[in-house]
C-alpha cells in the first residue's frame, strides 16, 4: 500500500528532511511512526500526501507512482487517502454534519447518500447525536472523533494521521486508537505518527522510528 | 467506541475515487452541483451583508453612470429624428414657370417616390405671407413687380434618412422647371454628428467604468479569498480539485455583477423620473411633447448582462491569481 524506496526530503537551504527512508506497508497493515519531534513524521506524511515532493528516491502509494502524479492528479489521490490531523483542521462555520460531508460533496456524490453516509460515519464515531452542532461546541476528543469521521466517510484504502492524540488526555487517546484499530479491522491500511510511546507501547502493532530523517528500527518488511 | 459494541464497518474501496468520478457525470448532476453552490454562494454574502450591500452599491453607480448617459442620448437621438420629419425641401421655380405649370409640378412631385406631399405655393401667395409676416409691406407696395418666384414646398418621405434627403434634394434640383432646390438639414447632421461624439464618449466611460467593476469584484473576492484561506487549505488537503474551490468565489462574482446591474437599473429610472417634469416643460417650450421614458426592455437585458459577465469575469481574475498561491504545507 505503502512504499518508500531510499527517499529523500532537502528542503531548500539544504536542510535534510528525510534521507533514504525504505519501508513496505501492506495492505491491510497497521503502523506507528515514532521519533522526536523534527525527526521527519510529518515531512514523511506529507510526501504521501503530496504536500511536499520527494527530492530523491521512489514512492507507490497503492502502485501509484507519485513522481508521476501531476497537479491534477492531487486531489484524487487524497481523496483515496483518509487524513486525521493534530488540530483537527474542521471548518468552523460548518455543522457537524457538513464536516464530515465535505469529501463526499468534493466528489459529487448524490444528497441522499450523503446522508446515509454521513449517518453511518458518524455513528461510528458515536457522535450521531451531534450533527447539528458547531465544532467549538465540542471538546477536543469529540472534535478529533469528527476529523476521524471525515477522514473514513469516503471508505479510503488507506488511513493517515498525524499526532491525532497529541492534543488529548491518555483516556481519550485511547478510545481514539480504538477506533483506529477498528477500521484495520476492516481491512483499512494505517499509519499513525505519534511521539507517545507510553501509549504505542500497550499495543501489538509495528513500529517504525524516525531518528534525525533517518529510518533506524521498522524498516525492515514484517514477516508476519 | 466508547459503547464497546462493534458497529459494522463498510469495506474499503479500493477504487473509491474513481468510481466517484465516474457517477458525478451522471446527467444532470451537474447542474445539481453548481445549484449547490449557487444558493449557499447566496447566504455567504448574508454573511456580511452591509459590506456585500455596500459592494454591489457601488458596482451599481459605476454601471448606472453610462446606461443612464446612454438612455438620454438614445432618447436625444429618437428627437432628432423626431424634427428630422419636419425637414422640408423648398423648389424655387423660374420666373417664366405659370401658375398651372407650379400646380403641375407639385401633383406630378406628391406621386413620386420618397415623397410625401408636394404643395405650390404662388408668387402672389408668397408675397402676401410676406407683406403679412416680414413688416415690410410699405416698401413691397412701392415695388412694380412680384419679385418672389413661384415655389414647390416637398416634404420628403418620414422614414429618410439624411443622406437620401440629400440625394432626394440632388434629383430635385435637375428638374427643368427648378431655378434653385434648398434644404436646411444642417442642424440636423450637426445634431447627429454632437450625438455620434456624445455616444463616442460615453462608450470611453463606459470602457473605464468597467474596468472600475472588474477591479472592485475581483479586489472583493481577494479579500475573501484571503478570509478564508485556513478553509481552502482544508478542502485541498482532502481532495477537493481547483475547479471545486474555484466555483463559490466564481459564485460571489455573478451575484455581486447582478445586484449591481439591478441597483444600477434603480438608480437610472430613478434619475429618469426626477429628469422627467424638467425636460417635458422645456420641451414644451419648444413646442414639442417629447418626453422621457424609462430604460426599455433590451436596456435592461443588456445592463443585466453586462453585470454578470463583469462580476464573473473579475472573480475570474481573482480567482486566478490567488487561489493557485493558497496550498497546504
Amino acid at each position: 500500500m505503502i512504499l518508500f524506496d531510499k527517499v529523500s526530503k532537502r528542503y531548500p537551504g539544504g536542510q535534510e528532511a528525510l534521507s533514504t527512508v525504505s519501508f513496505h506497508l501492506k495492505p491491510g497493515e497497521m503502523a506507528f511512526l515514532t521519533g522526536h519531534s523534527g525527526a521527519g513524521k510529518s515531512s514523511l506524511l506529507k510526501l504521501i500526501t503530496l504536500i511536499e515532493r520527494a527530492s530523491g528516491g521512489q514512492i507507490l502509494i497503492d502502485g501509484q507512482n507519485l513522481a508521476r502524479l501531476g497537479r491534477r492528479g492531487i486531489p484524487h489521490l487524497r481523496r483515496s487517502i483518509g487524513t486525521v490531523f493534530q488540530d483537527y483542521r474542521l471548518l468552523h462555520d460548518c455543522t457537524v454534519f457538513d464536516n464530515v460531508a465535505l469529501p463526499l460533496i468534493i466528489t459529487g456524490l448524490q444528497r441522499r447518500d450523503v446522508v446515509r453516509r454521513v449517518h453511518a460515519a458518524l455513528d461510528m464515531v458515536d457522535l450521531l447525536n451531534k450533527e447539528k452542532r458547531y465544532p467549538v461546541t465540542l471538546s477536543g476528543g469529540e472534535q478529533q472523533r469528527i476529523g476521524i469521521a471525515r477522514a473514513v466517510v469516503n471508505k479510503p484504502p488507506l488511513l493517515l494521521a498525524d499526532e491525532p492524540t497529541g492534543n488529548l488526555d491518555p483516556e481519550l487517546s485511547r478510545e481514539i486508537m480504538a477506533l483506529f484499530e477498528l477500521f484495520n479491522q476492516v481491512g483499512v491500511t494505517v499509519l499513525i505518527a505519534s511521539h507517545d510511546l507510553e501509549l504505542i507501547s500497550h499495543l501489538p502493532y509495528r513500529v517504525l522510528t524516525l531518528e534525525k530523517g533517518r529510518l533506524v528500527h521498522g524498516g525492515e518488511v514484517a514477516d508476519s | 467506541m466508547r459503547s464497546g459494541g462493534r458497529k459494522p464497518v463498510n469495506k474499503p474501496q479500493r477504487s473509491g475515487a474513481s468510481r466517484d468520478a465516474g457517477r458525478r457525470r451522471g446527467p444532470g448532476s451537474y447542474l445539481e452541483r453548481h445549484l449547490q453552490v449557487l444558493v449557499p454562494s447566496l447566504g455567504q454574502l448574508n454573511r456580511a451583508p452591509l459590506s456585500a450591500l455596500i459592494t454591489a452599491t457601488v458596482i451599481g453607480i459605476a454601471l448606472a453612470l453610462p446606461a443612464g448617459l446612454y438612455v438620454l442620448v438614445d432618447h436625444a437621438r429618437q428627437l432628432g429624428g423626431h424634427w428630422q420629419e419636419t425637414t422640408r425641401i423648398s423648389l424655387f421655380l423660374k420666373q417664366n414657370i405659370e401658375t398651372r405649370q407650379g400646380e403641375a409640378l407639385a401633383d406630378t412631385l406628391a406621386a413620386r417616390e420618397g415623397i410625401d406631399s408636394a404643395e405650390y405655393i404662388s408668387p402672389q401667395q408668397a408675397l402676401a405671407e410676406f407683406r403679412e409676416f416680414s413688416g415690410f409691406g410699405d416698401v413691397l407696395d412701392s415695388l412694380e413687380s412680384n419679385p418672389l418666384p413661384g415655389l414647390v414646398v416637398v416634404q420628403p418621405d418620414f422614414s429618410y434618412q439624411p443622406d437620401a434627403i440629400q440625394t432626394l434634394l440632388e434629383q430635385l434640383q435637375t428638374l427643368q422647371e427648378v431655378d434653385i432646390a434648398e434644404l436646411d438639414m444642417k442642424w440636423v447632421k450637426r445634431l447627429h454628428s454632437i450625438i455620434d461624439i456624445i455616444q463616442r464618449g460615453i462608450l470611453t466611460i463606459a470602457v473605464l467604468l468597467a474596468l472600475a467593476v472588474l477591479l472592485i469584484v475581483g479586489n472583493t473576492i481577494r479579500l475573501d479569498i484571503e478570509n478564508r484561506r485556513e478553509e481552502i487549505v482544508i478542502t485541498k488537503l482532502i481532495g477537493a480539485t481547483d475547479g471545486f474551490i474555484r466555483r463559490p468565489f466564481l459564485y460571489t462574482g455573478f451575484w455581486y455583477g447582478l445586484a449591481g446591474a439591478v441597483i444600477a437599473l434603480v438608480l437610472v429610472n430613478i434619475s429618469m423620473a426626477l429628469l422627467q417634469q424638467p425636460v417635458s416643460r422645456l420641451a414644451g417650450l419648444y413646442g414639442s411633447d417629447f418626453q422621457l421614458g424609462f430604460t426599455t426592455l433590451e436596456m435592461v437585458m443588456l445592463l443585466l448582462l453586462a453585470g454578470v459577465v463583469l462580476g464573473l469575469l473579475g472573480a475570474l481574475l481573482a480567482v486566478s491569481r490567488h487561489l493557485r498561491a493558497i496550498e497546504p504545507g
